[in-house]
C-alpha cells in the first residue's frame, strides 16, 4: 500500500506543473486522500545563497530550515498577499478604488521573509508599497480593501487610502519618497531609550535610496548605535527609471558606507528570513544599525497608472515570473521535498479566494464614512473644537 | 482650434526650448517617460539628454543644482512632480532663489522656472493635495503664477520662463486634460501674458467673484446657476498670486459692491486672507456694501474616501451659498 502511494504521489508530483495546473485522475484522488500527515516530512533543510558581504567578517548562514507547519504559513501569507493584489488591481480598473495604488506582487517574500526574522512587538515602517506590510504587521485582509475602497470599516478609517495604513508597531504607509527613513530611525531610538529590546525594520526603495535624508539617517543611526535595520527593496526600478540611469553605485548594501551591509536575494523567502534574523542579532546585541539591500522584483508598474513597460520588456517580466517566482520557488521546495501536497496547496489556494472574495465583497459594500467623521482626528487628547467649512456659516465639529 | 492645457504647456515649453538654447527642463521621469503626467511628451525626444534631464528622487539636491545652474547663466526649468514634494526643496526655492537678488544687491539673478501641478487632485489624500499658493505667495523675491485655461497655461509659461527672476508655477493635475478655444494670435510663437495681470473671465454688476486656478470653473459654473436667478457676477481669474493684481480686485469692487474670494487652499493665512486684507487697507473698502468673504478647502488634512474628499473641496453650491448670504438674497 505505501508503496502504491508513494508512486501515485511521485506521478502526481511529476504532472504538477510550476503554476499548479494538473490533471489528477479520479481514482487517484480519492486513494491520495487517504494519505495521513505522518507521511509528510515535518522538516527540511535548504541550501540559500550566500549574501554579499560589506564590512561584515561573517554572514547570514548558507542553510535554512524549514518546517511544514512554517511552509505551509509562509505559502499561505503570500498567496494572500498576491491574490489581496490582483484583487486590488482588479477594483482599481472598475474605478472602485481610487487615486494611488501601488502594488507589490513579485516582492512577498521580502515582506514575509522579514516578518518571519522580527517579532511583532518589534517596529516597522515602509513607504506606499504598503499593502503587504499592513497585513503582516496584524491588519486584516478586509480593513486593507475597504481602505483601499475608501470605507468606514478601512483600517483607516477610509481617510488614509493605499499609501497611509497603520498598525500597532507599523507606522504605514508613507507617501513622500525617503522620509519614513528618519521616522524609522527614531522609531529606534525610542526602542533603545525604552530598552524593551526592541528593534525598529526600516523599508525604502531603489529609487529612494539616493535621498540625502537618508545618509543623514545613516550618519546619526550609526553615531548613536541606534538599534535600526535599514532594508532597500531594490525591485530595479524607481517609478520609470532604472536604478542604472538614478545612482551612481548601484551597491545599495554598501551605501551605508560605515554600516554594515548584506545583499540578499529577495525572490528566496528562506534568505530574507536569515538575513533578517541575522541583522536583528546584529541590532540586539547593540552593534547599532545594519543595512540589508534585499533584490526583488515588482511584476506591476510603480502604480496603477504605470503600465510598466515603456521602460522594460515583457520578457523581462515574464522571465522573473517563471524561473523566480517567490511564491513558486516555496512551492517547489516544498512539494519536492514531501513536505506538502499538491491538493493540500491548492486548498490553501481555495481558502485563500475565498477570503479575498469575502474581504472584497465588504470592501464594496460597507459604506462611505460618515460626514460627521470628516474633522475628527485632527489632534489627539484634545477638547471637541470647530472647524472652518467652506465658508463662515459652515462652521464643522472636531473631536480627537 | 481647442487645446488642452497639457498641450499648451507642452507646446510652451517646446517654442521656448527651441528660442533660447539656455532653457533646460529638468526633474523626475521629465524626459525618457514623457513625463509622470506627460507634460514634457515628446521633448527628449526632440532635444535629448542635454536639454531634457530625468534625475533620481531627490528634490532638494536637483533644485540646488537647478538653482546653480541659473546663477551661472542658463535658464532651467525645474519640474517638481507635485508640488508637495517641493516642501523637501523648500530651502532651495525661498533662500537660494528668491533672495539672492536682493542680498547681493543686483549682482546676481537667479532666473528660474519651479513647475508643477498643485493643490488637490482626486483621492491622493493628504500628503499629496495641498495647495502651495500661500506659502509660495508669501515669500519677497519669488514671482507665483497660478494658470487656469490653455490660453492661461500658455501665455503665462513663456512669460515666466523668459523673466529674469525666480517664478513659482503652480498648474492642476485635474485641469491637465481640459481642452479650451484657442485663438490664432494666442497661439502665435510670442504670444506672452504679463505676470502680475489679472483677466476678467465675465462681466457682472452684482458681486465680485476672484479665484485661480480650477475653482475659476466653478465660479463660472456657479455664475451661470445665479444668472439664472437675476444674479450678474464678475468672474475675476487671478493668473498670478504674487505680485497680486490688487487694482483688478479693487476696480471691480468698486462696481459691484460685493466680495466672494475662492480658493482650493486652507484658509488661514491663506489667498482669500490675503485678498481681503488688501481691501480692507485700500480705496475699495468703502464701496463694500457687505463684509468680504472667503470660500476655501476645509481646514482640515485632506481625506481619501471620496465622500470625504468631495465635501474638502469647494462645490458649486458653496459659492452659491456665499454668493447669495453676501447679497442677504
Amino acid at each position: 500500500m505505501r508503496k502504491m502511494l508513494t508512486i501515485i504521489s511521485n506521478v502526481l508530483r511529476g504532472s504538477a506543473s510550476r503554476n499548479g495546473a494538473e490533471l489528477v485522475s479520479e481514482g487517484a484522488r480519492v486513494v491520495v486522500s487517504a494519505r495521513t500527515y505522518a507521511d509528510f516530512t515535518p522538516q527540511a533543510t535548504f541550501d540559500i545563497k550566500k549574501c554579499d558581504l560589506h564590512k561584515l567578517e561573517e554572514g547570514p548562514p548558507l542553510q535554512a530550515m524549514l518546517s511544514r507547519e512554517e511552509g505551509l504559513q509562509y505559502y499561505r501569507t503570500m498567496q494572500t498577499m498576491r491574490r489581496m493584489e490582483l484583487k486590488a488591481d482588479q477594483l482599481y480598473k472598475q474605478k472602485i478604488i481610487r487615486g494611488f495604488c501601488h502594488l507589490y506582487d513579485g516582492q512577498e517574500a521580502c515582506a514575509v521573509g522579514i516578518e518571519a526574522g522580527i517579532n511583532l512587538s518589534d517596529h516597522l515602517i515602509t513607504a506606499y508599497r504598503a499593502h503587504a506590510y499592513t497585513l503582516t504587521r496584524g491588519g486584516t485582509v478586509r480593513e486593507i480593501m475597504a481602505e483601499l475602497t475608501g470605507r468606514r470599516g478601512g483600517i483607516a478609517k477610509g481617510k488614509g487610502g493605499s499609501m497611509h495604513m497603520y498598525t500597532k508597531n507599523f507606522y504605514g504607509g508613507n507617501g513622500i519618497v525617503g522620509a519614513q527613513v528618519p521616522l524609522g530611525a527614531g522609531v529606534a531610538l525610542a526602542c533603545k531609550y525604552l530598552g524593551k529590546n526592541e528593534l525598529c525594520v526600516c523599508l525604502y526603495g531603489d529609487g529612494a535610496a539616493n535621498q540625502g535624508q537618508i545618509f543623514e539617517t545613516y550618519n546619526m543611526a550609526s553615531l548613536w548605535k541606534l538599534p535600526c535595520i535599514f532594508i532597500c527593496e531594490n525591485n530595479k526600478y524607481g517609478m520609470g527609471t532604472s536604478v542604472e540611469r538614478a545612482a551612481a553605485s548601484t551597491d545599495y548594501y554598501k551605501r551605508g558606507d560605515f554600516i554594515p551591509g548584506l545583499r540578499v536575494d529577495g525572490m528566496d523567502i528562506l534568505c530574507v528570513r536569515e538575513a533578517t534574523k541575522f541583522a536583528a542579532e546584529h541590532c540586539r546585541s547593540g552593534k547599532g544599525p545594519i543595512l540589508m539591500e534585499l533584490q526583488t522584483y515588482r511584476y506591476h508598474g510603480h502604480s496603477m497608472s504605470d503600465p510598466g513597460v515603456s521602460y522594460r520588456t515583457r520578457e523581462e517580466i515574464q522571465e522573473v515570473r517563471s524561473k523566480s517566482d517567490p511564491i513558486s520557488m516555496l512551492k517547489d521546495r516544498m512539494l519536492s521535498n514531501n513536505m506538502a501536497s499538491v491538493e493540500e496547496l491548492k486548498e490553501i489556494d481555495v481558502e485563500v479566494r475565498k477570503e479575498i472574495e469575502d474581504a472584497a465583497q465588504f470592501a464594496t459594500t460597507d459604506p462611505e464614512p460618515p460626514l460627521d467623521d470628516l474633522c475628527n482626528h485632527i489632534f489627539y487628547n484634545n477638547p471637541p473644537m470647530e472647524v472652518r467649512g467652506t465658508n463662515p456659516w459652515t462652521k464643522l465639529k472636531s473631536v480627537s | 482650434m481647442t487645446v488642452t492645457v497639457r498641450d499648451a504647456l507642452n507646446q510652451a515649453m517646446d517654442e521656448e526650448l527651441e528660442r533660447d538654447e539656455r532653457v533646460f527642463l529638468l526633474g523626475e521621469e521629465v524626459a525618457q517617460y514623457d513625463g509622470a503626467y506627460k507634460v514634457s511628451r515628446g521633448l527628449w525626444k526632440k532635444y535629448g539628454d542635454k536639454r531634457i534631464i530625468d534625475t533620481p528622487i531627490t528634490e532638494m539636491g536637483f533644485a540646488g543644482i537647478a538653482v546653480g545652474a541659473a546663477m551661472a547663466g542658463l535658464r532651467p526649468i525645474c519640474e517638481f512632480m507635485t508640488f508637495n514634494f517641493s516642501m523637501q526643496a523648500i530651502d532651495q526655492v525661498i533662500n537660494s532663489a528668491a533672495k539672492t537678488y536682493y542680498m547681493s544687491a543686483g549682482l546676481q539673478s537667479v532666473p528660474i522656472v519651479f513647475r508643477g501641478p498643485n493643490g488637490a487632485s482626486a483621492g491622493v489624500a493628504a500628503q499629496h493635495s495641498q495647495c502651495f499658493a500661500a506659502w509660495y505667495g508669501h515669500c519677497p523675491g519669488l514671482k507665483v503664477v497660478s494658470p487656469w485655461s490653455a490660453e492661461d497655461a500658455r501665455g503665462l509659461l513663456k512669460s515666466a520662463i523668459r523673466d529674469d527672476n525666480p517664478v513659482v508655477f503652480l498648474e492642476n493635475e485635474l485641469m491637465y486634460g481640459v481642452p479650451f478655444e484657442m485663438s490664432e494670435e494666442v497661439q502665435s510663437k510670442d504670444f506672452l501674458i504679463p505676470i502680475g495681470k489679472a483677466k476678467i473671465e465675465r462681466q457682472g454688476n452684482h458681486i465680485t467673484l476672484v479665484s485661480h486656478s480650477r475653482m475659476v470653473s466653478l465660479c463660472l459654473d456657479a455664475a451661470a446657476v445665479l444668472a439664472k436667478e437675476g444674479i450678474e457676477c464678475e468672474v475675476i481669474n487671478m493668473r498670478t498670486i504674487r505680485p497680486l493684481d490688487a487694482e483688478a480686485i479693487e476696480t471691480s469692487i468698486m462696481k459691484t459692491n460685493h466680495l466672494v474670494t475662492v480658493e482650493g487652499g486652507w484658509p488661514q493665512f491663506g489667498i482669500g486672507a490675503e485678498i481681503l486684507a488688501w481691501i480692507m487697507e485700500g480705496p475699495a473698502f468703502n464701496y463694500l456694501d457687505a463684509p468680504a468673504v472667503r470660500v476655501t478647502g476645509v481646514d482640515i488634512p485632506m481625506p481619501y474616501a471620496k465622500i470625504l474628499e468631495d465635501n474638502s473641496i469647494p462645490q458649486i453650491k458653496d459659492i452659491i451659498f456665499s454668493v447669495k448670504k453676501t447679497l442677504n438674497v
